[in-house]
């Protein structure tokens, strides 16, 4: 891979159809990122013992195992969904509109970074993250999520959780060249009858268009991703509840002015 | 503007107990302030005492509330003040987002700290002076109120935005939350204004106005509370305040308090004697009583209905 530079976008490019689940992500995000891990658990969700993304899990490798058993021919078959889960990064991220600190910037790599010196834990960021991303970190108090390697990139190497992805499900790169790669891929698979098959964050639909973005093997929702009709934006009420806030002060207004000019009798 | 059925991936912020009583001082703060400044730019001169309590209730239950807010931070607490200075490296300065509701509300509890804390220090030293002669009185003094009753009105609502300014189920699928926090923060005030009469008797001349306002503040409430419910219908997200239906129904109750108070005020027959006039007390505490329990557990309600 080319040098990585500051002031141009990157990205990660994830192929959900040959992911194997072998978390080898999760293992490496951790490891390179001195991550602890929550406790194990026994889910009883198939083969994930991780649960969900949050402080400690910034990889997740999601498995959907929910598919009829039918004996099937090979590639004609319904297949376990699995997909590696991350922070998407996206060009209009939710958390960063509504972080009230700063603390949440895009970096000169055009991905979104909290700074811990600056986060002060008001969890508004929970709140707005719409692909439930971003966790608290008890000990420290501050939120924390994916930073796609920050470091790592500064370095001049690519992020650990695409280094140790053994299929190449998970690529990172200049994000116009995995959206080149993105598009050829969904083209080959479309034409061996893989129909089902789309991209999700490729396009502008979802959040402006995610930096790390998904070939999908169903539909979004299915993974659990809001398709483009739900992918709003928390700024979105600002005008309506501001608006219906002022109608409600100046009926107060006028109520206490009735009120307060009747006079008392009895 | 009716929402389409929304479909929700998102994590609770947690934000629970404290944001609670945050969120309930806050709306007691705004409002009394608001009620205050009414009862002194509309009201009869014998309605200052009534507002002096107003300021000073005001003033105490805003220290309240940086409290809250700085507790639930948790371990971060110590980075408080991140709320209105940024300390980025090469971005340091104020911060101030206006499309923030969490940002504005940050700076107008700052700001309007300072008008309830001035308010409530002219109202100790009229008292005290035993003078109806205000310190900062003429235009000015009115100026000041307004602009402080500008702020309290939005301290009183922005929580209620805040929610909505988000992607969580509920909070976000409807916009009348800033409106309903706003008249329910407005009754609950009223209510405790009137409780707070008990203590002052120049200023139970004022109590059965703030029963009548009371009603109207509830009317406008319950008005919004169904504005609320028909929004998280129509996103279908309504079935997930149904667990919290005690909730609900006490905050019904505090509403039909707030309405019975205003169509039956507490009235001290002149032949009823002491009993008379310590049953009609003991009416006000209960209406109040019901008031503030239902302004409590509307807010709960909708916090809890998306965590």
């Amino acid at each position: 891979m080319a040098a990585i530079k500051p002031g141009e976008s990157y990205g990660f490019f994830t192929d959900t159809s040959i992911c194997i689940g072998c978390k080898a992500c999760e293992v490496a995000c951790k490891e390179w990122n001195q991550l602890e891990g929550n406790s194990p658990q026994f889910l009883a969700d198939s083969f994930d013992n991780t649960g969900q993304l949050d402080a400690q899990n910034w990889r997740h490798v999601k498995f959907y195992d929910k598919v009829p058993d039918n004996p099937t021919n090979a590639g004609s078959g319904t297949a376990w969904l699995m997909m590696s889960d991350v922070c998407k990064h996206c060009k209009q991220a939710s958390c960063m509109e509504v972080c009230p600190t700063g603390a949440i910037v895009r970096t000169e790599f055009d991905t979104v970074f909290i700074q811990q010196d600056v986060c002060n834990g008001c969890r508004n960021c929970v709140a707005a993250c719409p692909y439930s991303v971003i966790g608290m970190n008890q000990q420290t108090g501050t939120a924390h999520k994916c930073t796609l390697c920050y470091d790592r990139l500064q370095g001049g190497l690519q992020p650990a959780c695409a280094k140790a992805c053994p299929t190449q499900s998970i690529r990172f790169g200049p994000l116009a060249e995995l959206q080149q790669a993105a598009d050829v891929r969904l083209a080959t698979l479309h034409s061996q009858g893989v129909t089902q098959a789309q991209l999700y964050g490729r396009d502008d639909s979802v959040y402006g268009g995610l930096n790390a973005f998904f070939l999908l093997m169903d539909k979004p929702e299915t993974y659990g991703l809001p398709n483009a009709a739900n992918a709003h934006l928390p700024s979105r009420n600002d005008l309506g509840g501001y608006a219906i806030a002022v109608v409600t002060a100046v009926a107060a207004l006028v109520a206490g002015l009735v009120a307060f000019r009747r006079r008392v009798t009895g | 503007m009716l929402l389409a059925a929304s479909e929700h991936f998102v994590r609770a912020p947690q934000w629970t107990w404290f944001i609670l009583g945050y969120f309930f001082f806050a709306g007691l703060s705004g409002g009394s302030y608001a009620i205050a400044t009414l009862l002194r730019l509309a009201g009869d001169p014998r309605d200052e005492a009534a507002a002096r309590i107003g300021f000073y209730v005001s003033f105490v239950t805003v220290l309240v509330c940086p409290v809250l807010l700085t507790v639930d931070l948790g371990a971060g607490w110590v980075r408080f003040w991140h709320m209105l200075v940024n300390v980025t490296p090469g971005d340091q300065g104020l911060s101030f987002k206006y499309w923030s509701p969490m940002s504005i509300g940050a700076w107008t509890l700052f700001v309007f700290g300072l008008f309830a804390a001035v308010s409530a220090l002219e109202s100790f030293l009229l008292d005290r002076r035993g003078s109806d002669s205000r310190p900062f009185g003429g235009p000015l003094g009115l100026l000041f109120n307004v602009v402080g009753t500008v702020l309290a009105l939005f301290l009183a609502s922005y929580t209620g935005v805040l929610l909505s300014v988000s992607n969580q189920p509920v909070w976000s699928d409807t916009w009348a939350l800033g409106g309903l926090f706003l008249a329910s923060g407005l009754s609950g005030s009223a209510a405790l204004i009137a409780w707070m009469t008990r203590y002052r008797p120049d200023a139970a001349y004022t109590l059965l106005r703030l029963h009548a306002a009371a009603g109207y503040f509830a009317i406008l409430e319950l008005i919004l509370l169904v504005v609320f419910f028909v929004t998280i219908w129509f996103a279908g997200v309504a079935g997930r305040t149904l667990p919290l239906l005690p909730l609900w129904i006490l905050a019904a109750v505090g509403i039909a308090a707030g309405l019975v108070a205003a169509r039956r005020p507490a009235r001290i027959e002149p032949a009823g004697g002491t009993a008379a006039v310590l049953r009609a007390g003991s009416n006000v505490v209960l209406i109040s009583l019901l008031v503030l329990i239902g302004v409590l557990a509307l807010r709960a309600g909708v916090i809890f209905s998306a965590q």
